[in-house]
C-alpha cells in the first residue's frame, strides 16, 4: 500500500523549505520539514560567532519576502517586523560619500539617477508577475491567462519604454551605467547590486536583469526587528501554526526510490519516513545526485543536473567589534557599499576568473547592532558584510584564499574607516567553500545555483525539473535552486507548492 | 543629373545594395573616399609583389543567394575551402585540426578521449542552432513594438520557425544564444586547449570574453556561413579579398552602375526632411533621389548628417551604440615558408589557422587587458598563410602571412594610439609566432601593422570595430543599430543605411546590403531582379 500523497516531507527548512510547507500544510497536507541543523532558517539563521556577538547567519538583509508568504503565513502576528528600509551610504575613495533612498540622491546625478531609477522601476514591474507564476512553457499547457496579463503588462509600458526594454533587457549594467551616469559612486553602486550574489562582473551581457529582479522585489533593503535570525524564528512558528511538524536535527541521508517513485527518505542515523510526496527545498544538485543518485534517474537528465553552473563568489565577513567604528560619518544604520566605480567592481571580479582573490574587493556592509543593540555587548558592534569577489576553487587552496582575503577585506574597511582594525575582538571569513561545507550551498552559490539567464524559468535548475516537478515521481523541487531563485523571498517554495496542490487537485 | 540612388561607400555592402538596385533598373551611383574599392574586404598591394587581404582574410559567410543573384562567380570570385590549423601549445606540443573527420577524431583522441567523443555530439548541437538562425539572415527584423501587418507576420514567421523544435530544444537555443562560451563548452569538453581552440570564433571581433555571457551567440555568427554548402566551413578568396569587391564592382558595373573613388563625403543633403544628394569633399554634389550609407551608423549619423535634421532620441541612442574596437592586424610579407618545429614534417595543419593561445583563461586574461586600456601582452593571433593554398598572392616560394590579434582597444589608457604603441603591439605578436617558429622573424620582408586607430582612419569603422558594431543582443535583430530604426531607414526621409551596423551584422556576409536593398525596392515598388526578396513582400 503507498503512503497516501496527502503526507509530504519537505526538506530543508530554510526560507523556502517553510514557505513551500507552511502552504501545503494550509491546504489539509499532512507535512512533516527535516531540518538538518538545530534550527531552521538556512540562509535566514543567526549565529553567535563569538561570545556575546550574534551575526545573521548569511543573509544580512531582504530585499523583501514575497508578499503572498507574508500575508498567507501572517508572519506579523508571528513576530516579524522590519525596521524603517535601510538608507544606503555609498562611500567613495576621494569624495564624500553619497546617500541614496530609492531614486533619491543628491550631487551631480541627482537628476539622472532618478530617471533611471524610475525607467528600470517601470520595467521590474513589468517583469515581477513572472516571479510570482510557474516559468512560462514554450509550448502547450502555458497559463495562458497569466501570459496575456504579462503581456498586456508590457503593452502598458508604450511603445518607446517597450522598444527600450527589449533593448535593455540582456544588456550589462556597466553600460547603462556609462551611458546614465556621471557620478562613479553611483556607477559603482549600481554595478555592485546589479551583480551581488552573481558569478559576474557588471560588463557581462545580461547583468542588468538581474538589478531589474532586485527592484521587483523593493527599492530599498530590510532588516527585521531583532535580526535576520526572528525572521527565521517567526517563519518556523507560522509554519507549524499551520499545521506542520518541524522536525530540526534531523538530516536527510537518502532519498528512497522503489519501483521507479520516490516514496521516503533515510535520515542520518538509519531512520526512514515513508510519505506520498518529497519535495526538497535544499540544493537541487545535491538532491539528485547524492540523495537519490544516478542509478534512479535517466542518464540526460543526471548529466544535465550537473551541469547546471554553482559558482559563489560572495565571501561573508563577521566582526566583533570592541567600540563603534567611524565610516567618515556615515549613518550606521544605513547599507554602506564600498564599490568606488564600475571599474572597480570589475577589476574585483577579475582574479576570480583564475580561482585567485581580489586585491581590492567590493563589499556591502551592516552594523546589525545598531538597529539592534542586544546583539552585541553593551557598547560593542557586529559588523557584516558580504565581500564579492572571492573565488569559489582558489588555487591557492582555501586556508591560504581564505586568509588573504580576509586580509584584503579588512584592508578596505580600514581605508574607510581608519582605526577600525584596531576595534576588532574577533574575524571571521567564510570563503564559497565555507559556505558550501557549513549551508549546502553547492560552490557556495547565493541562490544554489546561478541566477544567470541561461539558468533563468524554463532551464532554471534545468529544462526538465523547470516546473517544480523531476523525472522521478514523487520528487519535487522548492527551493532557491528552482525559479526564481533565492534570496530571503520564499517565491520558489511558495510557487513549488502550488505546482504541488495543482497537479494533486 | 540626379541619380535614382547615391551609396555611400564602396564597402561589400555598399556594392551588393547597388548592384541590386542597379539590377531592378535604378541609376546608381557609388562615391568612396579611398582611392580603392573594398571597404573591409579588400586586396591591397603594400610591398612589391605582394597582395594583402589587409583586414578580412577569410570568407565563409557571404550569402550563396548573393554569390547566385549577382553572378560573382561569372564576374571572377573563386572561393578556395581550407580546414585544418594547429593550436601550438605552452612547452612544445600542438592540437591539431584536420578537413578529415577521422584524423581529425583521432587527434582530438589524442588529448581527450572523451573530447574526441565529445566532439561529434557538439558539432551536430551547434550545426543545429546555426540551421535555426540562416534563415534569418536575409530577411528584415520584425518590429516587435509595431502593430503593422508585416511586422505581425514576421514575428509569427519567427514563432513558426521557433514551432518547428522541439519545447527541449528551444529551451536549449534560448540557453546557448544567452551563455558565455566558456560554459558552453564546459559542457562537452575537459581539454583545455580542445576549449581553447573551440573558443575562438567567440572572441573574434568582439569586444567579449570567452567568459562573457553571450559569446557563445558570437560562435554563431562565424559558423552560420558556408563554403560550396559545406556548413561551418571556411575558404579564401582567390587573390584576396578583394576579389569579392571587385567581383561585386564588375557586375555592378555589367548592370550600369557607377563607381566614384578618392573623394569622400562630407555631408548627406538634406532639404525638406529629405535626403537629396551629398556634398563630396572637393565640394561636389551628387545628387540621388535616395541617399544610402555604407559607412556605419554613428559615423553617418554623428559626422555626416546635420544633428538639427534628427530627433534628439535618435541622436542619443546613436552615440550610445557601443563600437569598441577590440582587434587588430599584422599584414608580413615573408620571404620562406615558416617552420613550426612543434608539427610533425609535411604536417598539412600549415595551410589553416595557426594559434598560440592554448587555454580559455589565456584568451580571457587577454580580454581583461583590453578591458583595462591595453593590448594583451599575450595576445590570441590567428595566423593564416592563404598564400600555401592561393599562390597568386605573392612571387613563387615567397608567402603572404596574416595575423589577426586580439585584444586591442580602441584607446590606450584613455589617450590615443601613439606609433610607439603600435610598434609595441607589433613586436609583441611577432614575438609571439617566434617563439613558437624560431627564425621566423628572420624570414619578415614587410609587415603592415593595423591597430584599431589605423582600422578608423582607412577603412572609417568607428574605433577600429570590425562588424560596424559590437554584436550583442541589445544591438542584435530589431535593436540592431537603433530600436525602431532596425529597418534599413532612418528619420530622414531617403536617407538609408546599409552597411554591417544593420542586421544581421558584421562579417563579409552581404546580407545588410541585399536586405536593404529589398527594403527600397519594396518601397519603390519595383519588381524583378530581386528573386525571392522579401518573403512577406
Ligand atoms: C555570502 C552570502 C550572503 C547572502 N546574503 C544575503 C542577503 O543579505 N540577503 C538575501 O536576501 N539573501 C542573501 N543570500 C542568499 C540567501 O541566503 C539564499 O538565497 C537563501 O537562504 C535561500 O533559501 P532556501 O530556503 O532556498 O535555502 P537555504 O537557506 O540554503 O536552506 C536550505 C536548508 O536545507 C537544509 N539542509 C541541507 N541539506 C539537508 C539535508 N540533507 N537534510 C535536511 N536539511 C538539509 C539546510 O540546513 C538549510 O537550512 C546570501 C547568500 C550568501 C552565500
Ligand atoms: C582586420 C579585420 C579582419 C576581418 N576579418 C574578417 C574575416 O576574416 N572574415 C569576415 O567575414 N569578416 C572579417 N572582418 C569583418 C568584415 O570585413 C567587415 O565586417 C565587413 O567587411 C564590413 O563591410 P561593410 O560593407 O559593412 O562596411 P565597410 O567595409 O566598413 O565599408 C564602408 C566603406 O565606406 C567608406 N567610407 C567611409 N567613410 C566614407 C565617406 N565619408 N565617404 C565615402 N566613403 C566612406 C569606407 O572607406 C569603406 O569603403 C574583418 C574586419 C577587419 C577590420
Amino acid at each position: 500500500m503507498p503512503t497516501p500523497s496527502s503526507e509530504v516531507l519537505v526538506i530543508g527548512g530554510g526560507v523556502n523549505g517553510l514557505a513551500c510547507a507552511a502552504r501545503l500544510a494550509a491546504k489539509g497536507r499532512k507535512v512533516t520539514l527535516l531540518e538538518a541543523s538545530e534550527v531552521v532558517g538556512g540562509g535566514a539563521g543567526e549565529r553567535e560567532f563569538a561570545p556575546g556577538y550574534h551575526a545573521p547567519a548569511l543573509a544580512h538583509l531582504t530585499q523583501g519576502l514575497d508578499t503572498r508568504v507574508v500575508e498567507a503565513m501572517a508572519l506579523d502576528r508571528h513576530g516579524l517586523a522590519f525596521h524603517p528600509a535601510l538608507a544606503t551610504t555609498v562611500l567613495s575613495g576621494e569624495a564624500e560619500s553619497l546617500t541614496v533612498r530609492g531614486g533619491k540622491t543628491s550631487g551631480v546625478d541627482a537628476a539622472a539617477w532618478e530617471a533611471l531609477h524610475r525607467k528600470l522601476s517601470a520595467f521590474a514591474r513589468v517583469l515581477a508577475p513572472l516571479r510570482q507564476m510557474r516559468p512560462v512553457r514554450l509550448a502547450g499547457e502555458n497559463r495562458l491567462f497569466g501570459l496575456a496579463r504579462q503581456g498586456l503588462g508590457i503593452r502598458a509600458l508604450g511603445k518607446d519604454d517597450f522598444r527600450e526594454l527589449l533593448r535593455m533587457v540582456l544588456i550589462n549594467v556597466h553600460d547603462v551605467a556609462e551611458d546614465e551616469l556621471s557620478d562613479d559612486r553611483l556607477k559603482g553602486l549600481l554595478a555592485f547590486d546589479a551583480t551581488l550574489g552573481a558569478w559576474l562582473g557588471p560588463r557581462s551581457p545580461n547583468s542588468l536583469i538581474l538589478y531589474l529582479d532586485r527592484l521587483a522585489r523593493g527599492a530599498d533593503p530590510l532588516l527585521p526587528k531583532g535580526g535576520m535570525g526572528a525572521l527565521a524564528v517567526a517563519m518556523g512558528k507560522a509554519a507549524a501554526a499551520a499545521g506542520v511538524e518541524v522536525r530540526t536535527g534531523s538530516a536527510v541521508e537518502k532519498i528512497v526510490v522503489e519501483g521507479d517513485r520516490a516514496v521516503g527518505v533515510r535520515l542520518e542515523g538509519g531512520e526512514v519516513v515513508r510519505v506520498g510526496l518529497v519535495v526538497s527545498a535544499m540544493n537541487p544538485r545535491t538532491t539528485l545526485h547524492q540523495l537519490v543518485g544516478a542509478a534512479a534517474l535517466d542518464a540526460g537528465f543526471f548529466k544535465a543536473t550537473g551541469h547546471v553552473r554553482m559558482r559563489g563568489a560572495a565571501a561573508k565577513l563577521h566582526l566583533a567589534l570592541r567600540g563603534t567604528p567611524d565610516f567618515r560619518g556615515a549613518d550606521l544604520k544605513s547599507r554602506i557599499v564600498i564599490a568606488p566605480s564600475s571599474e572597480a567592481v570589475e577589476r574585483a571580479f577579475n582574479p576570480v576568473k583564475y580561482g585567485e582573490v581580489p586585491e581590492l574587493p567590493v563589499m556591502e556592509v551592516i552594523l546589525p547592532s545598531a538597529h539592534d543593540p542586544g546583539l552585541a555587548p553593551a557598547g560593542h558592534h557586529v559588523l557584516t558584510a558580504i565581500v564579492q569577489y572571492a573565488p569559489h576553487a582558489p588555487k591557492a587552496g582555501l586556508e591560504a584564499a581564505r586568509a588573504e582575503m580576509l586580509e584584503n577585506t579588512l584592508n578596505v574597511l580600514e581605508q574607510h574607516s581608519p582605526g577600525l582594525r584596531s576595534l576588532v575582538v574577533q574575524a571571521e571569513l567564510l570563503m564559497p567553500q565555507d559556505i558550501e561545507a557549513r549551508f549546502g550551498m553547492v560552490g557556495g552559490n547565493w541562490h544554489h545555483g546561478e541566477l544567470a539567464v541561461e539558468q533563468m524559468l524554463f532551464n532554471r535548475p534545468t529544462f526538465a525539473a523547470a516546473q517544480y516537478s523531476t523525472p522521478l515521481p514523487g520528487l519535487w523541487l522548492a527551493g532557491a535552486g528552482s525559479h526564481p531563485g533565492g534570496g530571503i523571498n520564499g517565491a520558489a517554495g511558495w510557487n513549488a507548492a502550488g505546482a504541488i496542490l495543482e497537479a494533486k487537485a | 543629373m540626379t541619380y535614382d540612388a547615391v551609396i555611400v561607400g564602396a564597402g561589400h555592402n555598399g556594392l551588393v545594395t547597388a548592384s541590386y538596385l542597379a539590377r531592378a533598373g535604378m541609376k546608381v551611383c557609388v562615391v568612396e573616399k579611398n582611392d580603392w574599392i573594398g571597404g573591409a574586404a579588400v586586396s591591397r598591394e603594400l610591398y612589391p609583389g605582394f597582395t594583402y587581404s589587409n583586414c578580412s582574410y577569410v570568407s565563409s559567410l557571404f550569402r550563396p543567394e548573393i554569390m547566385r543573384d549577382l553572378e560573382l562567380p561569372k564576374h571572377g570570385l573563386q572561393i578556395l575551402p581550407y580546414e585544418g590549423g594547429a593550436v601550438f601549445q605552452e612547452g612544445g606540443g600542438y592540437l591539431g585540426m584536420f578537413r578529415d573527420h577521422d584524423a581529425n577524431r583521432r587527434e582530438f583522441a589524442r588529448h581527450s578521449k572523451r573530447d574526441a567523443e565529445a566532439y561529434d555530439i557538439y558539432a551536430r548541437d551547434v550545426l543545429r542552432f546555426c540551421r535555426f538562425i540562416r534563415p534569418m539572415l536575409l530577411r528584415t527584423p520584425p518590429d516587435p513594438s509595431s502593430f503593422r501587418p508585416r511586422d505581425l507576420a514576421e514575428l509569427m514567421w519567427l514563432g513558426r520557425q521557433m514551432g518547428a523544435l522541439s519545447e527541449e530544444m528551444r529551451a536549449r537555443m534560448v540557453q546557448f544564444w544567452t551563455m558565455s562560451i566558456a560554459d558552453f563548452l564546459d559542457q562537452y569538453f575537459e581539454s583545455p586547449v580542445i576549449k581553447g581552440y573551440l573558443a575562438v570564433s567567440a572572441i573574434i571581433g568582439t569586444a567579449l570574453g570567452p567568459m562573457s555571457p553571450g559569446s557563445a551567440y558570437v560562435l554563431l555568427h562565424h559558423y552560420m556561413g558556408d563554403v560550396d554548402g559545406n556548413v561551418g566551413a571556411w575558404g579564401f578568396a582567390r587573390g584576396g579579398m578583394g576579389s569579392i569587391t571587385r567581383a561585386l564592382t564588375a557586375s555592378l558595373k555589367a548592370a550600369g552602375g557607377e563607381v566614384r573613388t578618392g573623394q569622400g563625403v562630407e555631408k548627406i543633403l538634406v532639404q525638406s526632411g529629405r535626403a537629396v544628394g551629398v556634398v563630396l569633399a572637393n565640394g561636389d554634389e551628387v545628387r540621388g533621389k535616395r541617399v544610402i550609407s555604407n559607412m556605419d551608423v554613428k559615423r553617418t549619423f554623428l559626422k555626416h548628417v546635420d544633428e538639427a535634421e534628427l530627433p534628439d532620441d535618435f541622436v542619443k541612442r546613436v552615440k550610445a551604440f557601443k563600437i569598441r574596437g577590440s582587434s587588430g592586424k599584422l599584414n608580413i610579407a615573408l620571404d620562406s615558408t615558416p617552420v613550426f618545429p612543434a608539427l610533425p614534417e609535411g604536417a598539412p595543419n600549415i595551410r589553416g589557422d595557426l594559434h598560440f593561445t592554448d587555454s580559455i583563461e589565456k584568451m580571457e586574461r587577454g580580454y581583461d587587458d583590453w578591458k583595462n586600456g591595453r593590448f594583451s601582452r599575450d595576445p590570441f593571433q590567428d595566423v593564416m598563410i592563404p598564400t600555401m593554398i592561393d599562390p597568386t598572392m605573392t612571387p613563387p616560394g615567397k608567402h603572404f602571412m596574416s595575423s589577426f590579434v586580439q585584444y586591442a582597444p580602441p584607446k590606450i589608457e584613455g589617450r590615443d594610439w601613439t606609433d610607439a604603441d603600435r610598434d609595441a603591439f607589433r613586436d609583441t605578436c611577432l614575438n609571439q609566432i617566434e617563439t613558437y617558429s624560431p627564425g621566423f622573424k628572420d624570414r619578415v620582408l614587410h609587415v603592415e601593422v593595423r591597430t584599431p586607430r589605423e582600422l578608423e582612419a582607412e577603412v572609417g569603422l568607428t574605433e577600429g570595430n570590425i562588424f560596424q558594431g559590437e554584436l550583442t543582443f541589445d544591438q542584435l535583430l530589431f535593436n540592431r543599430p537603433v530600436p525602431g530604426y532596425a529597418q534599413y531607414r532612418s528619420p530622414i526621409r531617403d536617407l538609408w543605411i546599409c552597411g554591417s551596423s544593420t542586421h544581421p551584422g558584421g562579417g563579409v556576409m552581404g546580407a545588410p546590403g541585399r536586405n536593404a536593398a529589398a527594403e527600397m525596392l519594396r518601397e519603390a515598388g519595383a519588381k524583378g531582379g530581386m528573386r525571392d526578396a522579401y518573403a512577406v513582400l
